[in-house]
């Protein structure tokens, strides 16, 4: 089951919660599906200044989306679009083989925020 | 505090039984089936046992076989009557909330040939006997259908299926795992064939159950290799988790009323806290004809697996139907069988009192739950905090 490192970033996740100033949202999953993921960016010139997420979701989604959230703050959208959910899993120290899928979901609503964001500039 | 809500999943071994079992897990350790002294005092002390527990049930000692326990039982009571059947690869009547020990056993056999109906049950998680009635074909050999789920606690009308069942003369099964330890069962005047039980939900140890089958039916063996149970169940005899399930039976039995109704106080008390100061929540499965110890409560925008740890990060103990605390894809097939939203089965946790479990702790259970579902909710991207208000997409 989880280790000890899931746990307690599931216990006192530090980039949870909606962001009023967001330049960017992604959103992947449903609810029939048992998650959703909802990221929340903030980009200055191209870099990510801050980054939040908010989930229906199980402790393996909580943990591994916080970490990547951790991860991908001050980074590049190229950088940020490079990380996958192995390197999250890593600095995990490992998930459940079962839970692995969850953590591809903060990947997932990153690229789409990021594709969000960039259709965005792009249409301005 | 630490407070144990899963009882259906497990019980606390009573001390009173590990006193019963110690001598034959240290000095009196014998095979039960060897001739000599050593052997003979095993053999008595299973005898006996065997004794009390048919007593208990209104059954005959040789109607009484040991197994592993409940999983073991159910695929011996289905496969068991399926091969003592198979040239004629007939039809089996069960349920859709059935323990998955008995599904799987089904599905093996669709597999082989054999054709299955499930019964539906109806929002508040019962299966009309009606509807039993009308599945029942000319090749029906076999009816089984829990006495309680173990998921919401509901208890089925097997008495009322065993008469027709008995009337058809078709064989009839119930997976009585859950319900030994609240409801008094006697399988003659039930008209039970055969019913599952396993020592572990009653405060007895694991690894041990019984398999009852009333005298004359026709059974295959699933575990071959040995003489023992009247050659039909070989392994070498548990002796200390016999005399350990017996002594557990006896007292959950004679202690039934008196904890029945204290649970059931508890459980009561704890639903209605839940349901009025918790936004969004609701009971599954109805609240009468179920299990006294058994609360399964859905929480609305929020993600079962992820409360069931939260709980257990301040020390308390439940489980969950939701598809990610199991590793499958779909949640709990009795919540869905409810017909309850797929969304909302997500979100459901089953708390399951026992016989030591007191008001404090049901107290302390609901400040922490309140806690955790506020915080999950502030989490959710389906709930809007300013508002109150939550939404499914």
């Amino acid at each position: 089951m989880y280790n000890d490192k899931v746990l307690e970033i599931f216990a006192n996740p530090k980039h949870i919660g909606i962001m009023e100033d967001a330049s960017a949202e992604g959103i992947v999953g449903n609810a029939s599906c048992g998650d959703i993921m909802k990221v929340f960016l903030k980009i200055e010139n191209d870099v990510i200044v801050n980054a939040s997420f908010q989930t229906f979701g199980c402790t393996a989604a909580i943990a591994s989306t916080d970490t990547a959230m951790g991860m991908i703050i001050g980074k590049t959208l190229d950088e940020a679009l490079a990380i996958t959910n192995a390197d999250v899993v890593e600095q995990l120290e490992g998930l459940p083989p079962q839970k692995i899928h969850c953590s591809v979901m903060a990947e997932e609503a990153v690229r789409e925020a990021i594709a969000n964001y960039r259709g965005a500039q792009k249409a301005e | 505090m630490k407070v144990y809500l899963d009882n259906a999943a497990t019980t606390k071994l009573a001390p009173q039984v590990l006193e019963a079992m110690m001598p034959y897990l240290t000095d009196t350790f014998g095979n039960a089936s060897s001739i000599h002294a050593y052997g003979r005092v095993a053999a008595g002390a299973v005898a006996e046992a065997r004794a009390t527990i048919a007593k208990l049930i209104g059954a005959d000692s040789d109607e009484i076989f040991f197994t592993s326990g409940g999983t073991e039982s159910d695929n011996w009571a289905i496969k068991g009557a399926a091969f003592a059947e198979k040239n004629k690869k007939g039809h089996i009547i069960t349920t859709e909330i059935e323990h998955p020990a008995l599904l799987q056993a089904t599905k093996w056999l669709e597999g082989q040939g054999f054709s299955v109906s499930y019964a539906k049950i109806n929002k508040d998680g019962f299966v009309s006997v009606e509807q039993i009635k009308q599945l029942i074909r000319e090749d029906t050999f076999l009816i089984s259908v829990m006495f309680a789920n173990n998921e919401i606690g509901t208890i089925q009308p097997i008495a009322e299926i065993g008469k027709i069942a008995s009337e058809q003369g078709i064989l009839f099964h119930t997976d009585a795992v859950q319900a030994m330890s609240s409801i008094p069962i006697d399988v003659k005047a039930m008209n039970i064939d055969l019913l599952s039980m396993s020592a572990h939900k009653f405060n007895g140890p694991k690894g041990i159950g019984a398999l009852y089958i009333k005298r004359g039916i026709k059974l295959d063996s699933l575990v071959v290799g040995g003489h023992q149970e009247r050659s039909r169940r070989g392994g070498t005899t548990n002796t200390a988790g016999i005399v350990g399930m017996a002594k557990a039976l006896e007292i959950a039995c004679a202690n039934m009323e008196a904890n029945n109704a204290k649970i059931l106080g508890l459980r009561d008390y704890f639903i209605d806290r839940v349901l009025a100061e918790i936004p969004y929540t609701f009971l599954n499965g109805s609240r009468e004809n179920r299990l006294p110890f058994n609360a399964n409560i859905s929480f609305d925008y929020i993600e079962g697996e992820s409360i069931l740890m939260s709980l257990d990060l301040a020390g308390i103990a439940v489980s969950s139907g939701s598809a990610c605390s199991s590793g499958a894809l779909e949640p709990s097939h009795v919540i869905l069988a409810l017909q309850v939203p797929i969304e909302q089965a997500h979100g459901s946790i089953r708390f399951t009192l026992g016989h030591d479990t007191t008001k404090e702790e049901m107290d302390y259970t609901i400040e922490k739950l309140k806690e955790c579902v506020e915080k999950l909710r502030a989490w959710s991207p389906l709930f809007n905090v300013q508002s109150g208000k939550g939404y499914y997409v």
